[in-house]
C-alpha cells in the first residue's frame, strides 16, 4: 500500500530493537477479553484508478449546480468560487498543518487567521471575531450560551424567522441545561415581531436573523433599540448569507452585541451542507467570554512582528470544565478559503457582487409576479424571497426536476402555516436567461 | 549524524492584506450585469465592508508567501502526540472536489442525492465494523462536537430511564475537551486519578461510581499512550450501577482490527476522521467527529438518519427519542468523502495501519529511553511520552527541546500534555513515517540531548532557522490585539 512505507526488512529490524518477535507481540498487553474475535469485514482495497471510477459514478448522479439550475438557498448558496481559492487552498503547508501551537513555524496559518478575524469584523461591523466555529447553527447556539454567561440570566428569545434548522440546533444545545428558549413570532411583513418582548421578563439575549430565513431584511436599527430597552439583554444578529453585508448596514452598525452565522457563501463549496464556516464576532467588552480560538499580534525576541494563539485561558485545554466552550478544532481551512475569497473580492467587488445578487433576485420576483404568483411578505429582501405559487405547483416543481431546474424549497415542512409557499434564491450564478426560463415554465 | 534536513531558504516578508493593493482593483471575475438595478430602501443600505482591493496576482502571491512560513505534514515529520498527523492522501482531495459532490445542495430531494446518501450510509457501516459499535451518526463536525453528542446521549438516556443523573467520571489523563463537553451538558465532571502504572484502577472507579453518576469518559489508549487494560472491569462496574461508558476515540489509530470497542464495554465512542482516517487538519479543522453507539442507544442518535429501503436511500427524521440536531445539515460531508475514500483505499489494511503506528512509537521509545526520562517504562501503543527530567539538570526544559527540533527540520511533539506528567513530551510518529525518517528524528533528539549538556544556551536560543524566533505570548494575552 502506497501510504505505508515499511518493507519486510524495516519491520524485522524495528521489531528487533523493540524486542518483539512479531507485530502481534506489540499488542501482548491487551487482555484477551478486549481483543477482536474476527477480522474486520471491509471491502477489498481499491486502486487509485478504481477509486476514481467509483467516486465519479457516485458524484455523477447528483442534482448539483451548475448542471442543475438550483433556485434554492436556505442556508446553502451556490456562488462562483474563483480558481485561485481552490488552488491556493491546496498549498499543502497550510493544508496539512494543524492548530498553530508552535508559532515560529505556523506564521502562515496565524497571519491568515488574523486577517480572517479582521475581515470578518469589517464585514459585520464588529470589534472582535474568533478563528471560526463549526457552522451557522452551532455559532448561534454558542452565541446564546455566551449571552447567558454574560447576563447571568437563564432565558433567551429566538425569532421564528431564524433558519428552522439553526433553531433546532439551539434547542439541542439547550435541552440538558435547564435554560429556557422562547420563540418570537413573525409579523405580517415577514420580519420578527418584537412587540411582545417586554412581557417575556428578563432575557439573556434576543436573536434575530438578517436577511432572515424568508429572505427578508430585518430592520435591525429599531430592533436593537427595542431589545436594548433592557440594558442587560444582548442583541444577537444571526445570518446565513453574509454576502448581503456587501450591500446592507452591518449588524455592528445597528448595535449588535454578537453577530454570528454561516460563512459558506464566502468561497466555500456547498458540499451537501458541510464543511461550512461558523462566523462569530462580538463587541470588544465581551472578548473574554467568547468561545473558540483567537489569534493575536505580538513580537518575537528580536522585535519582529508575528502572531500567536492567545487568550487561551478561556479554552478547554487549559480551563477544562470551566472553559467558555468545548470547541477545539474549528473550521480553519474554510476560514482560510473565505479569507482568500474576501481578499479576491475586495471592497469594490463585494459591493458589486452583492448588488447583482439582489438585482437578479428582484428580476425573478418581478417575473413571477407577472406570471400570477403572489408574495406573502412585504419586507424588502436580498437574494431570497417567499413566493406563493398557484395551486398545483407541487406537480410543476416535480416536472421541472426533469428539466434540471430545482424551483425553490417548499416551506410547508418547516412552516405548516405557509402552505403553497416556496423559498426562492437567485445568486450571481443564475443568469437572466435561466431566470426567464423558470418564469416561462411557471407561466405555462 | 548526517547532514540535518532543517535549513534556511529564501522566504519573503509579506505585509497584511490591507497594507497592500489599491482602491478599484479586483481579483475576481464578476459576472455580466444582465438585469437592471433595483432600488433599495436607503435606511437599510450600508457602506459595504472596508476590504482592501487587490488584483488576482496580489492575492496569489500573498498566500503563497504566507504558506512558506508554515510547516505541514507534507513538509516533514509532524509527531504531534494525540493528533495523529499522518499523511493526507492527495486522491482524497480529488474525490471531495468532484463537481457533483462540491455543488450538491443539502436540501435536494433524495432522488437527486442518492450518490451522497449511499456514501454516507456505507461509511456508517464501515465505521460500525471498524469499531464494533454498529449504530453511527456522521453529523458531529469535530471530535469535541462528537463528545457533546455523546454527553447529550448520556443525558437523554438517563432522562428516558426516568432518573436524570448529575455527574460524569473523567480520568485525570483525559483531554481537556472531555470535562468541557460534560459541563456543556450540565454534568459535573468528577476527576478519577490514574494508578501508578498510568492506567485506571477498577477500585478508583468503584469508589466514585454511584447512582447519581451518568457514566465515565475513557480515552483508550489513553493520553500516556497506554492501553487501559482494566477497561472491561471498569465498564462492568459502571454498567452495574446503571451508568454508561463513553470512549474518546481520538487514539483509535492504535487499535483498528485489534480491539472491538463494543466488546470491551464501551457504549458510545467518537472518532476523529481528521486523525485516524487521514483527512487534512487544515491548520485547525474542519474535522469530523462521527459517533458510534450500541444498538440499545441507537434511538438517541441525532436526526436525520440516513436509511435505506427498496427504493434507495433517504433521510429519516422520525426518531422520537433522538437528542435532536447538532449541525444545520448533515455534518462535514466534504470530510466524510475523504475518509470514505481512505477506507476504500485501505480496506482491511487498516489493521496494518495500527500495527505500524504502534511499531513506530515503540521503536522511538526504545531508541530514546537511555537519554530521555520515560515515566512509564512499559510497551506503548501509538505514542510514547517522555519528560525533560534528565535535561532539567542542565536547566533545559521541554520547551527548549521542542523549539530546537524545528532547527533540525521537525515539527515538535505535543508538549506539557498530559498534565499528569511534568514536562511531558508526547511523540506520535504515525504509520506513514518510514524507518529512515524515524532514524533522522531519533538522531536529532539524541543530538539535542547532547547539546543540553554541552551548550544549554544553544537550546535556550532556539529556534534559529524559522522566519521568527520565539514569540512573546505573555504580552499578546495581556494586551490583546486581535485584528487590524
Amino acid at each position: 500500500m502506497r501510504y505505508l512505507p515499511h518493507t519486510r526488512e524495516d519491520i524485522e529490524a524495528m521489531l528487533q530493537v523493540v524486542g518483539a518477535k512479531n507485530l502481534d507481540a506489540l499488542f501482548a498487553g491487551i487482555p484477551d477479553d478486549c481483543r477482536r474475535k474476527k477480522e474486520m469485514n471491509l471491502p477489498e482495497p481499491l486502486t487509485e484508478w478504481e477509486l476514481n471510477r467509483h467516486m465519479e459514478k457516485l458524484a455523477g448522479g447528483l442534482g448539483a449546480s451548475p448542471d442543475y439550475a438550483v433556485f434554492m438557498g436556505a442556508g446553502s448558496y451556490h456562488h462562483h468560487i474563483p480558481e485561485i481559492t481552490r488552488q491556493l487552498l491546496l498549498r499543502s503547508e497550510l493544508f496539512t498543518a494543524y492548530t498553530p501551537y508552535q508559532p515560529e513555524i505556523s506564521q502562515g496559518t496565524l497571519q491568515t487567521i488574523y486577517e480572517y478575524q479582521t475581515l470578518v469584523c469589517r464585514l459585520l461591523g464588529m470589534d472582535v471575531a474568533n478563528a471560526s466555529m463549526y457552522d451557522g447553527a452551532s455559532s448561534l447556539a454558542e452565541a446564546m450560551l455566551m449571552a447567558i454567561r454574560i447576563s447571568r440570566r437563564t432565558k433567551i428569545a429566538v425569532s421564528k424567522a431564524i433558519h428552522p434548522l439553526y433553531r433546532k440546533v439551539v434547542k439541542t444545545y439547550f435541552a440538558p441545561t435547564g435554560f429556557e428558549v422562547v420563540d418570537l413570532p413573525v409579523g405580517v411583513d415577514g420580519r420578527t415581531d418584537l412587540s411582545g418582548l417586554e412581557d417575556l421578563g428578563e432575557l439573556a439575549g434576543v436573536a434575530v436573523q438578517s436577511p432572515n430565513f424568508f429572505g427578508c431584511i430585518e430592520d435591525l436599527d429599531p430592533a436593537g433599540k427595542i431589545i436594548h430597552t433592557d440594558p442587560k439583554t444582548l442583541f444577537v444578529v444571526a445570518f446565513s448569507e453574509p454576502l448581503a453585508y456587501g450591500l446592507l448596514r452591518s449588524p455592528g452598525v445597528c448595535g449588535a452585541d454578537i453577530a454570528c452565522g454561516e460563512g459558506q457563501s464566502m468561497g466555500i463549496p456547498q458540499s451537501f451542507g458541510g464543511p461550512g464556516l461558523g462566523m462569530f464576532a462580538a463587541r470588544q467588552q465581551y472578548v473574554r467570554n467568547m468561545p473558540g480560538r483567537l489569534v493575536g499580534k505580538t513580537v518575537d525576541l528580536e522585535g519582529k512582528p508575528g502572531f500567536v494563539l492567545t487568550l487561551a485561558t478561556r479554552e478547554q485545554h487549559i480551563r477544562r470544565e470551566k472553559a467558555t466552550s468545548n470547541i477545539c478544532s474549528n473550521q480553519g481551512l474554510c476560514a482560510t478559503a473565505s479569507t482568500m475569497y474576501m481578499a479576491a473580492l475586495g471592497g469594490t467587488g463585494i459591493r458589486r457582487l452583492s448588488r447583482l445578487n439582489r438585482d437578479r433576485a428582484e428580476y425573478l420576483k418581478a417575473g413571477l409576479s407577472k406570471a400570477g404568483c403572489s408574495f406573502p411578505y412585504s419586507a424588502p429582501t436580498f437574494n431570497e424571497f417567499v413566493v406563493r405559487f398557484p395551486d398545483g405547483f407541487a406537480d410543476t416543481w416535480e416536472a421541472l426536476l426533469e428539466k434540471k431546474i430545482v424551483a425553490g424549497l417548499s416551506l410547508a415542512p418547516y412552516y405548516p402555516d405557509l402552505p403553497g409557499c416556496w423559498l426562492m434564491c437567485v445568486t450571481e450564478t443564475i443568469d437572466k436567461a435561466a431566470i426567464d426560463k423558470l418564469v416561462r415554465e411557471v407561466a405555462k | 549524524m548526517k547532514e540535518k534536513i532543517g535549513t534556511t531558504g529564501l522566504i519573503f516578508n509579506e505585509p497584511l492584506l490591507w497594507e497592500k493593493g489599491s482602491p478599484g482593483r479586483t481579483g475576481i471575475s464578476l459576472p455580466r450585469r444582465d438585469v437592471e438595478e433595483a432600488p433599495l430602501d436607503e435606511k437599510l443600505a450600508g457602506e459595504g465592508p472596508d476590504f482592501p482591493d487587490l488584483s488576482e496576482l496580489d492575492v496569489v502571491r500573498h498566500f503563497t508567501r504566507l504558506s512558506q512560513w508554515n510547516f505541514g505534514v507534507d513538509s516533514g515529520m509532524y509527531p504531534l502526540g494525540s493528533c495523529t498527523m499522518k499523511y493526507n492522501p492527495k486522491t482524497n482531495e480529488r474525490q471531495a472536489s468532484l463537481p457533483g459532490f462540491a455543488g450538491a445542495h443539502p436540501l435536494l430531494p433524495a432522488k437527486l442525492s442518492q450518490g451522497l446518501l449511499s456514501l454516507m450510509y456505507d461509511l456508517q457501516g464501515y465505521l460500525g465494523e471498524i469499531t464494533g459499535l454498529p449504530a453511527v451518526t456522521l453529523q458531529p463536525a469535530a471530535g469535541s462536537q462528537g463528545e457533546l453528542t455523546g454527553m447529550l446521549i448520556f443525558s437523554a438516556y438517563h432522562r428516558h430511564k426516568g432518573k436524570p443523573r448529575s455527574k460524569v467520571l473523567i480520568p485525570d489523563t483525559a483531554h481537556g475537551t472531555n470535562p468541557a463537553s460534560a459541563t456543556l451538558c450540565g454534568f459535573k465532571a468528577v476527576a478519577v486519578n490514574s494508578g501508578p502504572d498510568g492506567v485506571l484502577l477498577p477500585e478508583s472507579v468503584e469508589a466514585l461510581m454511584d447512582d447519581d453518576t451518568a457514566g465515565i469518559m475513557v480515552t483508550n489508549p489513553n493520553t500516556l499512550g497506554l492501553f487501559e487494560d482494566n477497561i472491561r472491569r471498569v465498564a462492568d462496574i459502571v454498567h452495574r450501577k446503571g451508568g454508561l461508558v463513553y470512549g474518546d476515540g481520538a487514539n483509535m489509530n492504535a487499535v483498528m482490527g485489534i480491539v472491538d470497542i463494543g466488546d470491551v464495554g464501551v457504549d458510545v465512542l467518537h472518532l476523529n476522521l481528521h486523525k485516524t482516517f487521514s483527512t487534512p487538519h487544515g491548520g485547525g479543522g474542519p474535522g469530523s467527529g462521527p459517533v458510534c453507539v450500541t444498538r440499545q442507544l441507537e434511538p438517541f442518535l441525532p436526526v436525520p438518519r440516513v436509511v435505506r429501503d427498496k427504493d434507495g436511500y433517504s433521510l429519516d427524521e422520525d426518531y422520537p427519542l433522538s437528542v435532536g440536531k447538532v449541525h444545520a445539515f448533515f455534518g462535514n460531508v466534504g470530510i466524510l468523502i475523504r475518509a470514505y475514500s481512505y477506507i476504500l483505499s485501505m480496506g482491511a489494511g487498516l489493521k496494518q495501519v495500527s500495527q505500524y503506528a504502534v511499531l513506530n512509537a515503540n521503536y522511538i521509545k526504545e531508541r530514546l529511553k537511555d537519554l530521555y526520562h520515560l515515566p512509564y517504562d512499559r510497551p506503548c501503543m501509538h505514542e510514547c511520552v517522555f519528560t525533560d527530567k534528565h535535561q532539567q539538570e542542565h536547566h533545559v526544559a521541554t520547551l527548549d527541546i521542542a523549539k530546537r527540533l524545528m532547527d533540525y527540520g521537525f515539527h515538535p511533539p505535543t508538549i506539557y500534555f498530559p498534565l499528569v506528567v511534568s514536562g511531558a513530551i508526547m511523540i506520535e510518529p504515525t504509520e506513514t513515517e518510514s524507518k529512515e525518517t524515524l532514524d533522522q528524528f531519533i538522531d536529532a533528539m539524541r543530538q539535542i540531548a547532547r547539546e543540553a549538556g554541552n551548550c544549554p544556551d544553544c537550546l535556550h536560543a532556539s529556534p534559529q532557522l524559522p522566519k521568527l524566533q520565539r514569540l512573546d505570548e505573555a504580552s499578546a494575552a495581556r494586551h490583546p490585539c486581535l485584528g487590524g
